[in-house]
């Protein structure tokens, strides 16, 4: 077995790591999907897995997303931990009621005689330049449905960190992988002792006094430049990553918004049933007597996701931020 | 210089040779269903078996009555009955090895307690106490599927996992006409054959989903030539026949244990009852049509079939129906006590660990019903 070492690696590179090490050391972890096996995937996350492990282990299926997961319900009951790809984002949708009606809730239904535990990587979001269907933020379906953890890594060490804890995970996780950041890199090095993230914690990734940005998966890096350049304007914002959606982490975000009186919440996913205003419920039952303002959303607008000439359009940007930011009734202040 | 340039010297190659992937005629089902009674291969059949199949027979017929009885007195929220069906459900459990697995549909209990499940537990999610009211890896019962077809990409994905771990299990999955329509009736067609999983399909055609007949369900020429498409072979068997039923099934099994791959089996049967106690199925269909199937009947061909050949007497029936009436009052005794529940349940299988939402809100409803207690 050969290591090439990868000085700095991107997320993508991380991901096919975490699912190496993963398969390295459990004999039940089986990778399969679309193109994953001989092509490495479309974006080349499942690179050499079958080549080391065999096309037993990483798996061509036919191309039909309810059978994959279908399938890999199946095969969890007998033992195995399926890491499943669904292609795009938009693409896993024909899986849904696989996802819906079994994944999601078996457990549940059988009182706790048959977890399921399946990773289903989906490759979301925008800003690639994609066409139609190749874009979506599809995140609100996933948190909508009770017995699916959600997780989004936003840098290189948390794809790995979050992604080994999801496959160690005995419950479903939707593993959504911000499809922009596939190619991002940080000081993660998969040479050096590579750490597991336990799911469910937000983390604060810069911290502030004036406000929050609470934020998640590629709206993070953005997140993070826009409280750089709001330093020219006086404000010093802290960014809160919450890497998992569900569960979500109360405390983290509460206790953040509580130090700084105002919250905007940042996601590419429409802002009207979206997971900001889930989010927004949340800081504002927890720290209404502490909050200055209402809590805002910078989201996607409310439609269908843009042709790629016109997306950036659609996502907030640092200016969107910053204008949200400028709404949280400073004048209230002086 | 291009091809369309030196087009005079450019002689077209034939493209490569084709053939067809998987010679199709293997593939068929027969014209007609397969029978064993009251044919030349009923000489054939094990007396043993013969008997034990009519006695799961008489067994079902009158836990089918009982089911649907206790719906009349409330213990049963709802009960679609598999009278007129017995023939395959219990075919189908009998087919099978322990440590094969049966995935049945919600119409099955009988399936399910043919195999050795508690009929109460199998009797769980229609009485609506819990959904799945069994550890389904204890008698290898996935469980019971509501929604049409979803459990076969199931039975596949266990089969094609027991063969990479080198273990011998096959999985049998049940489904019915209508089901051969939703998308994952062939996409796990579709993912068995091509990973030749040992896995047997088995489509109990009783020629309703509930009012919708059979031909406004499709064109095929009979449910059993999907098979074709698939590359695997497609079986046609008089449902209704015990023997029959069991014969093909058990052959399916035996060939998916030997590496043979999938089949596809079509029973032709009749749902005798209503779609369920709360369905009115004169509102599509005659009583004619429903009297002659009432003649062709499972527990009437088998029991014609060992009186003839003198391995059924009048004690051996009255032994059969004993047996069932004990059932019976059993099932009736312990479904008249109310089942003993935990609202608490409610959050503590969502996942692993409860996530802080879910204490959250357990402890609120424990909460409303500490006030409920004081009240």
């Amino acid at each position: 077995m050969t290591t090439v070492a990868l000085k700095p690696a991107t997320m993508a590179q991380a991901l096919t790591r975490a699912m190496r090490d993963a398969m390295a050391a459990d004999p039940a972890v089986h990778v399969m999907g679309e193109d994953v096996g001989t092509l490495g995937g479309v974006f080349r996350v499942t690179d050499g897995l079958a080549k080391e492990f065999g096309e037993d282990r990483c798996t061509d299926t036919p191309l039909a997303e309810a059978g994959i997961l279908g399938t890999a319900v199946g095969m969890a009951m007998y033992g195995l931990r399926p890491v499943v790809e669904m292609q795009f984002d938009a693409f896993a949708y024909p899986a849904f009621e696989q996802l819906i009606s079994h994944v999601s809730r078996m457990r549940n239904r059988t009182r706790g005689a048959m977890p399921l535990p399946i990773t289903i990587r989906v490759p979301y979001g925008g800003g690639i330049g994609g066409v139609e269907h190749h874009s979506d933020s599809s995140e609100a379906y996933y948190m909508a449905t009770p017995g699916l953890h959600v997780v989004t890594p936003a840098t290189v060490a948390d794809a790995y960190g979050l992604l080994r804890a999801a496959i160690a995970s005995d419950d479903p996780v939707v593993f959504l992988e911000p499809k922009r950041l596939y190619w991002s890199k940080d000081s993660w090095n998969p040479d050096e002792p590579r750490t597991v993230e336990p799911i469910g914690r937000a983390v604060v990734r810069r911290s502030g006094r004036s406000a929050t940005l609470v934020t998640y998966g590629p709206s993070v890096p953005v997140c993070l430049e826009a409280a750089e350049a709001a330093r020219d304007e006086g404000w010093d914002l802290e960014v809160v990553d919450l890497r998992s959606l569900v569960p979500f982490d109360d405390e983290t975000v509460s206790a953040s918004v509580r130090r700084t009186g105002r919250a905007v919440v940042v996601h590419e996913s429409g802002g009207f049933g979206g997971p900001g205003g889930e989010i927004a419920a949340r800081v504002t039952e927890r720290c209404f007597h502490h909050l200055e303002a209402p809590v805002l959303r910078v989201a996607g607008f409310d439609i269908p996701y843009p042709p790629p000439m016109l997306e950036r359009h659609h996502l907030p940007g640092v200016d969107r931020i910053l204008d949200a930011v400028g709404r949280l009734q400073w004048e209230a202040e002086s | 210089m291009t091809v369309m340039e030196q087009r005079g010297a450019y002689r077209p190659s034939p493209p490569p040779a084709w053939q067809p992937r998987t010679d199709p005629a293997p593939l068929l089902p027969d014209a007609q269903p397969y029978r064993v009674l009251g044919t030349e291969a009923a000489a054939q059949a094990d007396p043993g078996l013969l008997r034990r199949l009519y006695a799961e027979l008489v067994r079902g017929r009158r836990y089918n009555a009982q089911a649907t009885a206790l719906t009349k007195q409330g213990r049963l929220a709802v009960y679609p009955s598999s009278t007129g069906q017995e023939a395959c459900e219990v075919a189908a459990a009998l087919a099978l090895k322990d440590r094969d697995w049966l995935f049945p549909s919600y119409r099955d209990t009988l399936a399910a307690v043919a195999r050795g499940l508690d009929p109460v537990q199998a009797l769980t999610l229609l009485r609506g106490d819990w959904h799945t009211g069994y550890d389904p890896h204890e008698h290898r019962v996935a469980p019971l599927c509501t929604p049409l077809a979803t459990q076969l990409p199931h039975a596949v994905g266990l089969a094609h996992a027991a063969r990479l771990k080198g273990d011998d299990v096959v999985a049998l999955a049940l489904v019915g006409d209508g089901g051969t329509s939703e998308g994952d009736f062939h996409e796990a067609l579709n993912f068995a054959a091509v990973w030749q999983a040992p896995v047997v399909f088995l489509v109990q055609n009783n020629g309703f989903a509930i009012s919708v007949p059979l031909a406004k369900q499709t064109a095929a020429p009979s449910l059993a030539h999907k098979a074709v498409g698939y590359g695997m072979p497609g079986r046609l068997v008089d449902g209704n026949d015990a023997a029959a039923v069991h014969e093909v099934l058990s052959d399916a099994v035996r060939h998916a244990r030997a590496g043979g791959g999938p089949t596809l089996v079509e029973a032709i049967t009749y749902r005798v009852d209503a779609h369920t106690n709360a369905d009115d199925a004169t509102r599509y269909r005659g009583d004619a049509e429903v009297q002659a199937w009432r003649e062709h009947d499972p527990i009437l061909l088998l029991e014609h079939e060992l009186t003839e050949r003198g391995l059924l007497d009048e004690a051996g029936k009255q032994a059969a129906r004993d047996a069932a009436e004990t059932m019976a009052a059993d099932l009736r005794e312990r479904m008249n006590q109310d089942p003993v529940l935990d609202p608490m349940d409610l959050f503590d299988h969502v996942y692993a660990e409860p996530t802080p939402q879910l204490r959250e809100q357990r402890a609120q409803l424990q909460a409303e019903i500490d006030a409920e207690g004081t009240h």
